[in-house]
């Protein structure tokens, strides 16, 4: 990290072991077989167009929408700029309202801290709303190790965690099932399909599996004595802490439950209340498509009489503050988890959410993912975009996340002494490039591919190596008989 | 060293000895509105139903009736006792026969079949009504347990965007924003009205 260059101290990392942050395989491996996957890629199509469109239709109806942006950019770097003060100020505010705050240093002390808090109240079970830090934590299987049972209760999550699954998208994280895998899912796991002469004539129509999922939860959500979410956003100046949601899990999850535990980043604070004004315009807007969610639950503390009687607060570093190090990387910070740079990212919508090995896919994660580890333990993932731009394009607060890849690449290959056969290629194709005879001497044997190829319109994946490290994930179109260059020559001489 | 003190110091660590200035933000986006109520409340009415939402208009002496009429055409004829209503809602606003919410567990609510609350503001752009747990709107659990949601919306507490309707709300407060009835796309992404809350929304407009 640059903090390390600057002989600043090292800031941790998140550490290994524990979470989902790290993949078990590198970026192209995994991709490799996401590609091979033709339902994957059909339901992922299908999923990003469709979003893509809606966004697109509800963020061009809104005339102020680049003011809106600007503002969201700058009060997230403001935040970052005087981040610890923003955060005592939130601690006072809660527990001035009579909540309790926690901080966890990494993932270990967070989960930690929400399992002494579960056992105090006696229970063995949790409901929980989708949440993606707790997921990045791996607060479920810590739970499950001590003895809890979590019960994901958003229906993509759901679905996820009966299939014994992962998460592919940040908004829609089944989204690699159809109708048909999920009926089946359901069908197998859950318990009012599994006795004996029950009618089990449930369709795949989404209507039919979204009643079942009522259904499977509505009980738990009214015995459900402990509830477990995160938050989409912290005000500091009035201890007011947001969850948006679509479904009405969530306000269950934040309503019935006498205790309520919320675990959060620390760059989720925002610094006053007027802020939310920018971001409950911003965010379902960019994530949904829609111009509100259905539902968006706030609350300050404990309110007597109304939804939970105990909160804890548990805020979370887990290599954040290695990433605020970084003044270039800090931006991806900012993110407020729209997933609108996962949907126009044409790398993402052919290799899925799976491919990046964290819960954060997609651009955005292309960049947290490798600086909340350190760039050596998802070393692949910077390389994961082509650069295009799509995604700072469509970023709501406008982080800049082609510029952050490309300042991680130049950090990977700092560190990295070694010369891989990719950097020797293109360092070749850049002299090449620049030089008439070398780039006509390039094509010439280019040109013996066609040879390759045996008349197919792509090169074969079985490049030699170390040719095929580059074209195992790459269809390289078969070079033309003749180049431009030749054709001209021949048709209008010099 | 606590595990508050140790992330403090890493943020001091990582923002450096002599900080940045804080950088300006800019609010140029728009926090009024020009637009006459009529008009709002047509924008607010468009965006209700496009979020399948039912909205009747009425007189401010009607409300009743019209929230009977609406509970009867939602709910079928003999639905009366299974109406409850928010402690606080005026009394010319209840419908014949229901029962106020008086802190009842919530397993009792939950077999209600619906419920009338008022709202603190709603905002047009976005189709947003705000319920802010005060005796009017009742408590969070009553607007979401019930499968059927009757919100009673007077045309002075509505405002054009996000910006006007969160000045006026306390930050303090357990709020909820509810736009539409509940609804989920995670299958296919297909839209499917009512998951775990109220299956159906009724908007009573009073003009
Ligand atoms: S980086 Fe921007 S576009 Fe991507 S999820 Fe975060 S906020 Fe949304």
């Amino acid at each position: 990290m640059s903090a390390v260059d600057l002989g600043m101290p090292s800031l941790p990392h998140a550490p290994r072991g524990v979470g989902h942050l790290r993949g078990d395989r590198s970026f192209p491996d995994a991709a490799r077989e996401s590609l091979r996957d033709g339902q994957l890629r059909a339901n992922l199509g299908h999923a990003t167009s469709t979003i893509r469109a809606k966004r697109k239709a509800v963020v061009d109806e809104v005339p102020d929408w680049a003011e809106l942006r600007e503002a969201g950019r700058a009060i997230k770097a403001a935040t970052m700029a005087r981040l610890d003060e923003h955060l005592v100020a939130l601690e006072e505010q809660v527990t001035a309202r009579g909540g309790t705050v926690h901080w966890a240093r990494d993932a270990e002390e967070a989960n930690e801290i929400v399992i002494r808090l579960v056992q105090a109240t006696g229970t063995d079970e949790v409901v929980k709303v989708k949440s993606m830090a707790t997921q990045e934590i791996g607060l479920n299987e810590a739970l499950e190790a001590a003895g809890i049972a979590a019960h994901e209760t958003d229906l993509a999550e759901l679905i996820v965690q009966l299939g014994e699954d992962t998460p592919s998208h940040i908004l829609v994280p089944a989204i690699h099932k159809n109708r048909a895998e999920i009926r089946e899912i359901f069908l197998r796991t859950m318990p009012q399909f599994q006795e004996q002469g029950v009618d089990a004539d449930l369709t795949d129509e989404p209507r039919r599996l979204a009643m079942a999922a009522r259904a499977h939860l509505r009980e738990r959500f009214l015995r459900a004595r402990v509830a477990i979410s995160g938050a989409n956003f912290a005000v500091a100046e009035t201890g007011t802490l947001a969850v948006v949601e679509s479904e009405g899990n969530g306000r269950m999850c934040l309503t019935l439950p006498r205790t309520l535990i919320t675990v959060m980043g620390i760059e989720k604070v925002v610094p006053t209340w007027r802020d939310l004004e920018v971001f409950l315009q911003l965010l379902p807007r960019s994530s949904t498509g829609e111009r509100m969610n259905p539902y968006t639950s706030l609350w300050a503390g404990v309110t007597p009489g109304d939804g939970p009687q105990e909160f804890h607060l548990v805020l979370v570093d887990n290599g954040r503050t290695a990433v605020l190090a970084d003044e270039v990387g800090r931006a991806a910070l900012h993110c407020i988890r729209c997933s609108a740079c996962l949907n126009v990212c044409p790398v993402y919508e052919r290799a899925g959410g799976h491919a990046y090995g964290s819960v954060y896919p997609g651009p955005i994660g292309a960049v947290l993912s490798p600086q909340l580890t350190g760039v050596e333990d998802n070393a692949s993932l910077p390389y994961a975009s082509s650069l295009c731009g799509a995604c700072y394009d469509v970023c709501p607060v406008a982080i800049d996340i082609p510029s952050i890849l490309v300042h991680l690449r130049a950090e990977h290959v700092e560190a990295q002494e070694r010369t891989t056969p990719e950097a020797v290629a293109f360092r070749a194709l850049a002299k090449a490039m620049s030089t008439p005879r070398l780039w006509r001497l390039a094509q010439r044997a280019a040109g013996l591919g066609r040879l390759l190829s045996r008349g197919k319109p792509t090169l074969p994946a079985a490049l030699p190596p170390p040719a095929s490290k580059w074209t195992r994930t790459r269809d390289l179109p078969t070079p033309p008989r003749e180049t431009f260059t030749q054709q001209w020559v021949r048709e209008r001489g010099r | 060293m606590s595990a508050r003190e140790e992330i403090l110091g890493r943020i001091r660590t990582a923002l450096g000895e002599h900080r940045a200035p804080v950088p300006d933000i800019v609010r140029g986006y728009r926090t009024a509105d020009g637009r006459p109520t009529t008009e709002l409340l047509d924008v607010l009415v468009d965006r209700l139903e496009d979020y399948k939402a039912t909205v009747v208009r009425c007189l401010a002496d009607e409300v009743a009736g019209t929230v009977a009429t609406a509970l009867q055409a939602a709910l079928g004829a003999h639905s009366h006792g299974d109406v409850v209503v928010a402690p606080g809602l005026p009394a010319e606003w209840r419908p014949d026969g229901a029962v106020e919410d008086d802190g009842r567990p919530a397993v009792a609510l939950a077999e209600h079949a619906a419920t009338v609350t008022g709202v603190t503001v709603a905002v047009a752009d976005t189709g947003t009504l705000v319920l802010d747990g005060s005796p009017r709107c009742g408590r969070r659990a009553l607007s979401l347990l019930p499968d059927c949601l009757v919100c009673v919306v007077t045309s002075d507490q509505v405002v054009g965007g996000v910006p006007e309707g969160l000045a006026r709300l306390d930050p303090r407060a357990p709020l909820t924003l509810i736009s539409g009835p509940s609804a989920t796309s995670d299958i296919e992404l297909q839209r499917v009205e009512g998951v775990h809350g109220p299956r159906t929304l009724v908007v009573v407009l009073v003009t």
